[in-house]
Parts: C-alpha cells; sequence; structure tokens
C-alpha cells in the first residue's frame, strides 16, 4: 500500500507545485493520476520514489516513510519501484538487451540469472527478436516496451508510469496500455500512472485522482467519475474521450435556455450506468407520465466492463405531468439535466 | 633534400609523436575525471558541491587564459621539479600536459552535459549510486562526443608542439623555424608542412571513426 500523507512541495522560488496532497493506493489497482501540464503531476509522481524530495508530509510505501530514509536505503528501496518514461530514457550506447540489464547489473545479479530473467521479461513485452538491436533501430511504441521491461526485470512492487504513452500514436498507445494491463494482472504489480490523457484513464485506471494547481480535486472510481464528475476540471477531460457537449446536428433546435411558448419542448440529457441501464426509463416517462418522448441522440460507453450512457431526449406534455416525472428521475440513481427548451414543432 | 634533411625530418616527426602521445596521455588521465567532476559536483547534480565545482572551473579557466607560449615558460620551476631538466622533448611534454588538462576537462564537460538528464533521473530511479551512474550511464553515453572532443585537443597539440622549439623540445615545428625560416630551406619548411597536414588529416580520420563507431544514436 503507498500512502501520501498531507505531502507538499515547493521550490525556493516560492513556487507550490505540491498543496497538501492526500491519497491511499492500494495494493494491484492501476490508480491514474491526471491532470493538466503544470499541474503538479511530474512532481507528485517523483515525490513517491523520491526523485523530488517532498517539503513536507509523509510517503509511506509497503509501511516505511520513503521521506525519513537514509540515501543508502533509499537507493536499496527504489529497486522495488520501477519507473518509466515519456522520451524511454533508454541508453543509446546500449541493445535492448543491454538495456534491461542494466538495473540487474545495478543490483550485481549474476550473469546467468540475468540471462533467464531478461529472456523472459523481452517474451513478455514481445521484444525476443529485437534484442540485439539499438534503440536508435527501434519504434516508439518498441521503445517504450523496453522501458516497461526494464522497469519490471527486477520484480518491483510498484511501476510508476510518468506520461508513458503522451509520445506515441494512438495504435501503439493502445498496444502499450494492453501490456501495462497484463503486467498488472499477471505480475501483481500496483500501477501509479500520470497522464494528460483521459483515454489512458479510462481504459486501464481502476482508480483515478485529478490534480489541478498542485492540489487533488478529486478522487474516486473511474467509472464514478465518468458517470458523475464532480468538478468542472473532471467534466472537461470526461469531454474529452466521451463528448460532453451537444451534438452538432442538436444545434439547429435552437435551444434557449428559458421557456418562451406554453407548448415548448424540454431537452433534458440522462446520464446512467450499467445497473440502471435495464431499466424501461423512457417507457416509464410515456407510460405512467403521459409525456411524448423521443430520443435525439445517445451514446453508450464501457468503463471496466460497466457500461454507462448518455441520453439526449426531447420531452414534452402538461407541466404538472413533467413534475412529476422529474421527481421520479430525481429518484433514480441517474444524472438528469436539463439542456434548455426548444419551440414545440420542431 | 638531402638525406641528413630526411632523417632529421623523420627524427622531428617522432619527437613531435612523442610529446603529443605522452602529453595526451597523461592530461586524458586528469583531464576527463576533472571534466566529470566539473559536471557532477555542479548545483543539483548528482554529487552537488560548490566547494568543489567552484575552485575547479576557476583553476580551469585560468589556466586556458594564459597563451601555451608563455605557460610553457612560466611553469619551468614546476617543469624542473618534475622530470629534472627544463629543456628538451621530455620537459616540453609537462607544458603540453598542463594545457590540454583544463582543455580535456572543459570538452569532456560539454560532452557530458549533452546527455539528456532523463537518462540520470532513470538511473537514480533504479537506485543507481553516483559511481555508477558515471560508470554506466555517463562515461558510455558521452563516449562518441569525448572521442570526437580528444581528436580535437591531439591536433591543437599537434600545433602547440611547434612551439617546444622554444625550450628545445624539438619536433616538426622547431624543425620548420631552424630550417626552413631561419636558414632560408623552403623545401624542408615545405616537407614539413606536408608532414604535418598528413598527420593531421590521419589524427582526425582515426578520432572520426571511432567516434562514428561508438555512436549507436
Amino acid at each position: 500500500m503507498i500512502e501520501l500523507k498531507h505531502v507538499s512541495k515547493s521550490y525556493t522560488a516560492g513556487v507550490d507545485a505540491l498543496k497538501d496532497i492526500n491519497l491511499t493506493i492500494n495494493d494491484g489497482e492501476i490508480f491514474g493520476i491526471i491532470g493538466q501540464s503544470g499541474a503538479g503531476k511530474s512532481t507528485l509522481i517523483r515525490c513517491i520514489n523520491m526523485l523530488e524530495r517532498p517539503t513536507s508530509g509523509e510517503v509511506i510505501i509497503n509501511g516505511k516513510d520513503m521521506t525519513k530514509l537514509s540515501t543508502s536505503e533509499l537507493r536499496a528501496e527504489r529497486r522495488h519501484i520501477g519507473m518509466i518514461f515519456q522520451h524511454f530514457n533508454l541508453l543509446s550506447s546500449r541493445t535492448v538487451y543491454e538495456n534491461i540489464a542494466f538495473p540487474l547489473e545495478l543490483y550485481g545479479t549474476p550473469k546467468e540469472e540475468q540471462k533467464k530473467k531478461i529472456t523472459d521479461i523481452l517474451e513478455l513485452v514481445g521484444l525476443t527478436e529485437y534484442k540485439d538491436k539499438y534503440p536508435s533501430q527501434l519504434s516508439g511504441g518498441q521503445k517504450q516496451r523496453v522501458g516497461i521491461a526494464r522497469a519490471i526485470v527486477s520484480d518491483p512492487d510498484i511501476l510508476l508510469s510518468d506520461e508513458a504513452t503522451s509520445a506515441l500514436d494512438p495504435e501503439t498507445v493502445k498496444s502499450i496500455l494492453n501490456l501495462l494491463k497484463d503486467i498488472n494482472r499477471k505480475l501483481h504489480i500496483t500501477i501509479i500512472m500520470i497522464t494528460h490523457q483521459m483515454e489512458v484513464i479510462k481504459s486501464i485506471a481502476d482508480r483515478v485522482a485529478i490534480i489541478e494547481h498542485g492540489h487533488i480535486i478529486e478522487q474516486s472510481s473511474v467509472l464514478d467519475l465518468f458517470t458523475s464528475p464532480k468538478t468542472e476540471t473532471a467534466r472537461n477531460f470526461i469531454g474529452s474521450v466521451s463528448s460532453n457537449t451537444l451534438p452538432e446536428g442538436l444545434k439547429n433546435y435552437h435551444i434557449h435556455d428559458e421557456r418562451e411558448n406554453a407548448d415548448d419542448h424540454i431537452m433534458m440529457r440522462l446520464s446512467f450506468r450499467g445497473d440502471v441501464a435495464n431499466e424501461p426509463i423512457i417507457a416509464k416517462l410515456a407510460r405512467d407520465y403521459n409525456l411524448e418522448v423521443s430520443i435525439l441522440y445517445g451514446t453508450v460507453d464501457f468503463i471496466q466492463g460497466v457500461s454507462f450512457g448518455k441520453l439526449i431526449i426531447d420531452v414534452s406534455g402538461s407541466d404538472s405531468n413533467i413534475t412529476a416525472a422529474f421527481n421520479h428521475l430525481h429518484s433514480l440513481p441517474i444524472e438528469s439535466e436539463v439542456l434548455g427548451y426548444v419551440s414545440g414543432n420542431i | 633534400m638531402s638525406p641528413e634533411i630526411f632523417s632529421l625530418l623523420f627524427e622531428s616527426l617522432g619527437e613531435t609523436l612523442y610529446m603529443v602521445a605522452v602529453s595526451m596521455i597523461c592530461a586524458s588521465i586528469l583531464g576527463i575525471p576533472l571534466g566529470i567532476l566539473l559536471v557532477v559536483t555542479e548545483k543539483g547534480e548528482i554529487l552537488a558541491c560548490p566547494a568543489i565545482n567552484k575552485p575547479l572551473a576557476f583553476i580551469i579557466n585560468m589556466i586556458r587564459s594564459i597563451p601555451f607560449i608563455i605557460l610553457m615558460v612560466a611553469i619551468i620551476p614546476f617543469t624542473r621539479f618534475l622530470v629534472h631538466t627544463s629543456i628538451g622533448t621530455t620537459a616540453a611534454i609537462v607544458p603540453l600536459t598542463i594545457a590540454a588538462i583544463p582543455y580535456i576537462a572543459r570538452m569532456v564537460e560539454t560532452s557530458i552535459r549533452e546527455i539528456p538528464s532523463g537518462l540520470i533521473e532513470a538511473a537514480e530511479s533504479m537506485g543507481a549510486t553516483p559511481m555508477q551512474i558515471i560508470r554506466k550511464v555517463l562515461l558510455p553515453e558521452a563516449l562518441p562526443s569525448i572521442l570526437e572532443s580528444l581528436t580535437v585537443v591531439i591536433v591543437s597539440l599537434v600545433g602547440a608542439s611547434a612551439m617546444a622549439g622554444t625550450i628545445g623540445g624539438g619536433g616538426l615545428g622547431d624543425l620548420a623555424i631552424r630550417y626552413g625560416y631561419q636558414r632560408f630551406q623552403a623545401d624542408v619548411m615545405i616537407a614539413t608542412i606536408i608532414v604535418l597536414v598528413i598527420v593531421v588529416q590521419l589524427i582526425q580520420f582515426i578520432g572520426n571513426y571511432l567516434s562514428r563507431k561508438a555512436d549507436k544514436r
């Protein structure tokens, strides 16, 4: 378990990079930290393995407070924490095999054992036939695979991922994320990843924290974040992968904020997740409340095997029925939001 | 050109190569570690230590600011102390070495600074000690660039060794001055220049070859 307690970091220039960060990351989970550039996420991940020393606070990994370790104790501890980087940081003078051997050399692992481990890892990351190539001969995705192999060859408990997919093209991102997920499952390595790409969080993270101006402003399971984001920043991030803005076509409806005519229809958005997706909500609105409902737009997405969806519907009916229907909607575990009013003759 | 001149030319070439080779080896042994020290003791680096870094940088700049011909005569007492003579080829090696050390140190410093800081960070994240980072990251990664730099220094030393005649050091430069210039033997002058050009070309060729071979970037 990794616990960050009241971690703050300020640089001498009086810039607060991190302010009172509290996080608990469980063993075996994939924990995502998302934020815009400059939000402090790089500093945060470096505070976990002490590449950056927090100004105050505790970083407790498996019961040990990293901030209180001596230099040599810290080096020993770092062997249990692998790290991968946006720009891979491979040694250009070493082959793939030699790059992966690097941490083992540092720890004085016997050559025979090195060979066995590296052969296994090469197999796992799918680079067996590239073992004698130099990094300059590899594609970005292959370089990151080497980076991952190097980070996990020493059997760490934790893998820190510093924007590991940010320099890769979308296809490669997918394959790297699958590899990380694989490693997480097969080797039970806890993965902490920082990113500015919601896609990354959505694909593999179990839980997520959103960091802004050095603060954690929201923390939840990824599913909760997508279905009920609490902050504007969270909504913006989600918008980047599942659009929260109105589809272009719907703008032709001339939506207005105020009801202008008595026969104006209400346009609203419903967000729901797996467990309620099976309920006949629309049918119920039509049948029990005698409303006319038409579906204007809908999406369904999956996060960690759970479906969640959004519907934009156009509702019309008598005021009392609408009020009653709204009360019913509010009693359900779905998010509903009135987007505006449109004139009745659409 | 008479056979005597021919053998003189060979003898001088031998002296030049001897002076350059020995001073280059000595200067590298001292200069390369000093160059590394210049980088790693700087603020924010793996062995940050301004108490070493600042004086070191100052001394290196100081020596580099002294023109070689002045350095050569200025350190005569030191030369005499070290090699028990202040004239001759061996005596010339001492100032050549002294002049080359800071030159090499600065060149190595520049080469090492070209290494992306992420590489050092990655090694630190794996628990590498500063010595391991120097041996396994900084030196191998900077090797192609260091080889290029050393080539430049060797060529400069060939040039500087021409001034060694001032303290009786001999060598090709001395030959060119004494025979070609002072005795008006233009053929000796031209022959010397041709030999020097060939020597420098060869050094550069070998240096480039080694650097390219080491470069996997």
